[in-house]
């Protein structure tokens, strides 16, 4: 009984946030769900990026030139010029064309590993760049193209056709690509977490951990490390459609190495190997230059945009920060936010003897046991 | 023909810039193991200190200084920040590595914001000069990157070859686990290792942004990235290895770039970018390097 009732309530851990996520549009404004969005588009690509470093332990900076992919995938089979495609039917395809493109690197990416494959992968970021720039017919070039928005079944997500209001609150685009979002993200969320716990995440897990004895285990170490860069891909060009769809515009310039690195700093900062710790870092990351450039004006310290004279910007700031807080997390918590949440959560459940010393709360003193068995890429 | 030889001039001077970086991040990863990310911030950070101090120094008192603050930074970053990192555990280099790239976002965004969107001069004596050579006219930044780059590289070669330090690098190379039983202490080995990387850096800062490139801009440090390639290349942990691969890749750019007109199906500013896609196909061939021994792993 009580198993079961524990149960229900680990599903209710997950139904209520996502209940909660469901009511935002309601009351949040556009700049809010923006950053919603854009976080959840983030999330989806962090996942995918988490899997491939941190389950399987392989270092990637080429995750910019996937979910470009996705994003000008997904522009070009829906737009003009180019076929014209129902934009669902582009959506999935340009999901495909991310996988395709990470199978089209996998003979480098199964035989290269960890941080090696970091800089081959730089290689796809630096290419992928410049084709972005030179192939214009497809991509529009330097100035990008725009996004047709996406449609199903009739409904389209963008400010009308047709015009919507629920429950008092007129539904533009952004709380139509909120649901939107928070589908893909949850089909994400699960998907991922099923590979971790299931057979092909143990798999790579080993790998990981010693690819002589994975193999000796009998998992076919060329095949997996390719597969995992091809899902990561794949999840990486899910991110490129909803990031084209939010951007409503999509510019080579955007998808350069800073990206490729801001994804990484979030599954560092979120905690490698743990799909709540890559979302945790995803908004962190994301949220946080957004939150910077609306309350510059409050900070101390910081700047607001324009005003040059070697000030501290917001977007500097909030760089500065996120830098900092990858060296620091692993110098002191090396798995990240999600292993401090679960310090905690074990903390909590042991509850000391009142009369006891407290217990040391330092995460640097906490950080020691689980740094031994910690393996980061 | 002088297409051709001013093609392999330009290849050859920007191949020995590559090696003065690659030769580095070599060091850095045979000491350390650690693939270090932060390698273009510090070139940076030393290229924006000439440029800030030459008009007090000199040039030549402005590039000591440079040389000197950015080893001694590249010897604090890795014992204040990185050795510090995963203690006894066997993946430690990996994490470290991505510490570098914090380190990396952190000293970028400084140096961007100090230098923002000005082209700043460096002030060396090379200036526009030219010289005819025969049927070729070369820069003079041209010839002194090629002449300083070699002493600096043969400098390097003679301390690993000659010096006891250089002998515990190597030993510590080759297994620290041993290294370090026979005495040989592997963090002043590894610190040291660092602050010559360092020092390399910021001198190839000055030859990266001479003539005929337009000066310090806070893009330049991207262009460090590019002797990621040439150290791949040579198979990561061989200094022949990297200088081999710099002169390929430095040859690689020139070409393209020099014949770009009758390569104009691979685009405009192609010559930028081929040095990554000669890394590809040559991983493709040789997943380790060209120059990488064979491993063996034992159980």
């Amino acid at each position: 009984m009580s198993d079961r009732l524990s149960r229900l309530l680990g599903r209710g851990g997950l139904l209520l946030p996502l209940l909660l996520l469901c009511a935002l549009p309601f009351y949040l404004d556009a700049f809010w769900l923006r950053i919603g969005l854009f976080s959840m588009a983030a999330a989806i690509g962090a996942i995918g990026l988490g899997l491939l470093s941190g389950s399987a332990g392989q270092l990637s900076l080429g995750h910019a030139f996937f979910l470009a992919v996705g994003a000008y995938g997904y522009v070009w089979l829906a737009g003009e010029p180019g076929p014209g495609l129902p934009p669902s039917l582009a959506a999935l395809l340009a999901v495909l064309l991310a996988g395709a493109a990470g199978g089209l690197f996998s003979p480098v990416a199964g035989r290269v590993k960890g941080i090696y494959l970091g800089v081959a992968t730089l290689a796809l970021v630096f290419l992928g760049h410049h084709v972005l720039l030179t192939a214009d017919s497809v991509t529009g070039g330097f100035n990008g193209r725009s996004v047709p928005p996406l449609e199903l079944g009739g409904f389209t997500f963008a400010e009308s056709d047709p015009e919507l209001t629920l429950l008092g609150v007129p539904f533009g685009a952004e709380e139509r690509l909120w649901y939107l979002g928070l589908v893909l993200f949850s089909v994400t969320w699960f998907t991922a977490r099923g590979l971790l716990r299931g057979r092909p995440g143990r798999a790579l897990v080993a790998l990981r951990d010693s690819e002589t004895a994975a193999s000796v285990m009998g998992v076919h170490v060329a095949r997996y490390r390719s597969a995992a860069f091809v899902v990561s891909s794949m999840y990486a060009g899910l991110a490129g459609v909803l990031l084209a769809l939010s951007f409503r515009r999509v510019v080579p310039d955007y998808f350069s190495l800073a990206l490729s690195v801001d994804y990484l700093a979030m599954i560092v900062i979120g905690g490698l190997g743990s799909v709540a710790g890559a979302t945790a870092g995803a908004v962190f990351v994301t949220a946080l230059p957004l939150l910077m450039t609306r309350y510059a004006d409050q900070l101390p310290l910081v700047a607001t945009p324009g005003s040059g004279g070697g000030s501290i910007g917001p977007t500097e700031a909030s760089r500065y920060l996120y830098g900092a807080a990858i060296v620091v997390i692993l110098l002191y918590a090396p798995d990240g936010l999600h292993g401090l949440a679960r310090r905690t959560r074990a903390r909590l459940r042991r509850r000391p003897p009142a009369a006891g010393p407290p217990p040391p709360s330092s995460p640097t003193t906490t950080a020691h046991p689980a740094r031994a068995k910690e393996h980061t890429p | 023909m002088s297409a051709f030889l001013d093609n392999l001039l330009n290849g050859l001077a920007l191949g020995s810039v590559y090696a003065l970086i690659a030769l580095g991040f070599v060091t850095i990863f045979k000491a350390s193991g650690v693939l270090n990310f932060a390698h273009g911030s510090l070139l940076l950070l030393g290229g924006y200190l000439v440029a800030v101090l030459h008009d007090d120094l000199g040039f030549a008192g402005a590039l000591a200084v440079a040389v000197l603050v950015t080893a001694a930074v590249a010897g604090a970053l890795d014992r204040l920040l990185l050795q510090p990192v995963g203690g006894g555990d066997p993946h430690a280099a990996h994490v470290q590595t991505i510490v570098t790239i914090g380190i990396d976002i952190v000293l970028v965004t400084d140096l961007a914001r100090r230098i923002g969107g000005d082209l700043l001069p460096l002030g060396d004596p090379w200036g526009d000069a030219v010289t005819d050579l025969g049927p070729v006219t070369v820069a003079d930044s041209r010839v002194a990157a090629i002449l300083v780059s070699g002493l600096a590289i043969g400098g390097a070669f003679a301390l690993f070859r000659f010096t006891s330090w250089g002998l515990s690098l190597r030993a510590a190379a080759e297994d620290s686990e041993a290294a370090a039983l026979m005495g040989v202490r592997l963090t002043r080995v590894r610190t040291a290792a660092w602050c010559l990387a360092g020092g390399l850096a910021a001198l190839a800062a000055v030859f990266l942004v001479a003539f005929p490139a337009p000066g310090l801009e806070r893009t330049t440090g991207q262009i460090a990235l590019k002797a990621f390639p040439a150290a791949i290349l040579g198979g990561m942990a061989s200094p022949v290895g990297a200088l081999v691969g710099s002169m390929l890749i430095g040859l690689t750019e020139a070409f393209v770039a020099g014949y770009q007109s009758d390569l104009h199906v691979l685009g405009e500013g192609f010559g930028d970018v081929a040095p990554y896609a000669v890394m590809v196909l040559v991983l493709l061939v040789r997943p380790a390097g060209l120059f990488a021994a064979k491993g063996a792993a034992r159980v």
